[in-house]
């Protein structure tokens, strides 16, 4: 796997898979099926994006549960339908406002929510059985959903009619996010308590998107970042299955992915296309899945990440725009396209309504949404997916042989990899063996980019931090107590611990106090240190 | 030119990931780019209390602690090391500072007690020799 390290990019894709200099007809191994149908190489929908095109997803979040609730009226009333939370990282990371180790983060990223108070302010006035919510919630995930469930049953809107997606995928969080709190075997067991609530009681929720974008960002190659994420959608599937109380067609269709998309424009294509078609086949031999929907492979993806640069940066513009186009002949089903200031500042409007709008002249003004996949049947394009997804397999084997991907993580093998191939990116780009220009290739004597600071929202945090104190003077300490020392026992047992959650939330109990319960049944991940 | 590389063979640094922030790619390249140039390193791993830091600073006798910063809090969190090492004896720590900093924050963090700060894209190699500089006394390898 490391056969990589002596590639030039003239002749190797930058996952490293060597690349002739033409391709033919004996480059290809037979035909694919049509668009639609199984194993889906060639897109998930018989008419490609005649029927619908893919989803323009511009993220944002800021501030406090007051300042977001302004915001998302303000997208409601323009048309928008759906929201995007973004939470801070204390919340992310299980810790309540008050607590002094984190008071320098609280609402930096995101908004804090801390109880069902904040939630309830959050959500304030918003038609919740109308509007679907995705959170960007992985550690907590579990906790996020019982305040969402309980805020919404309070206003009078049954959970049935809830509709959204929480990302809950921990396994990424171990290998590159770093959100995690408890070991991989009780998250997982957490993960699962939410898929099989969800299915039975509020099924129009998306209980999981399994990331890869993540492990790109932490310097993962394509090959590798689709490999990993396909193996994580298999421990999330084979965790499910062992406790057998669901099947593959009832959960299967809940899951969907999320990806980055990079410079090297066919490699990103076939990485889809590749991706696609092993998930498909995944689900159907391994799980023995007949449907169709059950097989489909859904994805997201960013334009943008870590193949953004801060020299010459109004050049990202123009990386965006092909990787957009890449994504799109990849048959992506929503996209983000970051904004050419990204790597040092927080998106301007400017900057942000620019990418947008090359998401809208790729849709509406270069015609590529006119034929589904057309790059079907290209010997090129068919010969680089045959080896990416060839590729996709030698991985996933070896982290099997390995394990698994729990013990990957616990043991740093799957950090271990990823390190290296950050490390080896890295030093290709400073040795110029990876053109990247305005950094290594006709660079030009301009100023270093103005970066954004960063200031305190100190009247926020004072206001978080009362609410926070109100409720905790206000709430019924016994009910309090009793719905935690409740978690407890149901976290050493099997049952479901949903509605135990959604029990904390309506008694008011904090995030930290609900991971405190928790985590004095299993305990906290120990990291492996490696780089 | 041996002199030099034996000297810095004896050199211990620890990279350290204060705050939850847990983006450690840039933390993990130059912990390695240290090793490869012949300083024994040591990494905290993400999300690490100051507490802690200057803890196993002290108890790893390093020279040097390099802090990996990108959630925008660098001028308070390199304050706290700072003062840390301060009230631990151990003064003599360099502190340095990688990450997302502002060109107008890098007079203020070494007002803060850092010893060199290294802002995104900072090639290696001039990290590599700014803590060289601060680990190896002024003396040229004989010829």
């Amino acid at each position: 796997m490391n056969d990589s390290a002596q590639n030039s990019s003239a002749t190797h894709t930058s996952s490293g898979i060597p690349l002739k200099s033409v391709y033919g007809p004996a480059d290809l191994a037979g035909d694919p099926p049509d668009p639609g149908h199984f194993p889906f190489t060639r897109g998930n929908y018989p008419s490609g994006y005649r029927g619908r095109l893919w989803t323009f997803r511009q993220y944002s979040g800021f501030g406090t549960a007051e300042e977001s609730n302004r915001r998302y009226r303000y997208l409601l009333e323009q048309g928008g339908t759906g929201l995007s939370v973004a939470l801070d990282l204390p919340t992310q990371c299980g810790y309540d406002s008050d607590d002094p180790e984190v008071g320098e983060e609280v609402g930096r990223v995101g908004v804090a929510v801390d109880t069902l108070a904040d939630a309830e302010v959050l959500f304030d006035g918003i038609p919740l059985d109308r509007i679907s919510t995705s959170f960007t919630i992985n550690g907590t995930a579990a906790i996020l959903l019982a305040f969402y469930v309980a805020a919404a049953e309070r206003r009078g809107i049954p959970r049935a009619k809830l509709t959204g997606t929480i990302q809950n995928d921990i396994l990424k969080e171990y290998a590159s996010r770093g959100t995690w709190i408890w070991p991989p075997d009780p998250s997982l067991r957490l993960i699962a308590d939410t898929i099989e609530f969800c299915a039975a009681e509020v099924s129009s929720f998306n209980a999981i998107s399994v990331a890869g974008a993540h492990f790109r960002d932490a310097g993962a190659n394509a090959v590798q970042e689709m490999a990993f994420t396909l193996a994580d959608g298999v421990t999330y599937c084979d965790t499910v299955l062992a406790r057998g109380r669901m099947t593959i067609e009832q959960f299967a269709p809940q899951i969907s992915f999320f990806f980055y998309t990079h410079g090297d424009f066919f490699e990103e294509i076939a990485k889809y296309r590749a991706g696609r078609r092993r998930w498909a086949t995944i689900v159907r031999e391994r799980y023995g899945a007949t449907s169709d929907k059950a097989s489909m492979f859904r994805f997201g993806c960013v334009a943008g990440g870590a193949s953004l640069y801060a020299p010459q940066a109004r050049n990202n513009t123009v990386r965006v725009a092909y990787e957009a186009l890449a994504s799109v002949l990849g048959g992506v089903q929503s996209m983000f396209t970051a904004a050419w200031d990204e790597p040092f500042a927080l998106p301007s409007e400017e900057s942000t309504t620019l990418a947008l709008r090359t998401q809208q002249i790729l849709a509406h003004e270069t015609g590529v949404a006119r034929v589904a996949d057309p790059l079907g049947g290209s010997y090129f394009v068919e010969s680089l997916t045959d080896a990416t997804e060839a590729r996709i397999v030698e991985i996933m084997a070896d982290l099997e042989r390995h394990g698994g991907m729990v013990r990957a993580i616990e043991d740093g093998y799957l950090q271990g990899l990823i390190a290296d191939e950050a490390y080896r990116i890295h030093q290709e780009v400073e040795s110029g063996t990876r053109p990247v220009v305005g950094v290594n290739r006709f660079t030009a004597d301009e100023p270093a980019p103005e970066l954004a600071t960063y200031e305190l929202d100190a009247e926020g945090l004072d206001r978080q931090l009362k609410r926070l104190a109100d409720v905790k003077a206000t709430r019924d300490a016994v009910t309090v107590r009793t719905a935690l020392a409740e978690l407890t026992r149901a976290a050493e047992g099997t049952d479901n611990l949903m509605p135990r959650l959604i029990d904390c939330a309506n008694a008011y109990c904090t995030v930290g106090e609900m991971v405190a319960a928790l985590k004095a049944v299993w305990g906290e991940f120990q990291q492996p240190v490696v780089f | 030119m041996t002199t030099a590389t034996t000297a810095a063979t004896a050199t211990r640094v620890l990279i350290a990931k204060p705050g939850l922030d847990g983006h450690d790619r840039g933390a993990k390249i130059v912990a390695r780019a240290l090793r490869d140039a012949g300083f024994e390193v040591v990494f905290t791993g993400i999300r690490q209390r100051i507490e802690s830091i200057v803890a196993t600073a002290v108890q790893e006798d390093v020279a040097v602690v390099g802090l990996s910063i990108l959630s925008g809090a660098h001028l308070a969190l390199t304050a706290r090391v700072v003062e840390g090492l301060r009230a631990a004896d151990a003064a003599d720590i360099a502190v340095v500072v990688g990450g997302t900093i502002p060109a107008a924050d890098v007079p203020r963090l070494h007002a803060a007690g850092a010893a060199a700060v290294f802002p995104t894209g900072t090639p290696l190699d001039a990290v590599v020799a700014g803590v060289r500089a601060l680990t190896t006394t002024a003396v040229e390898p004989a010829l």
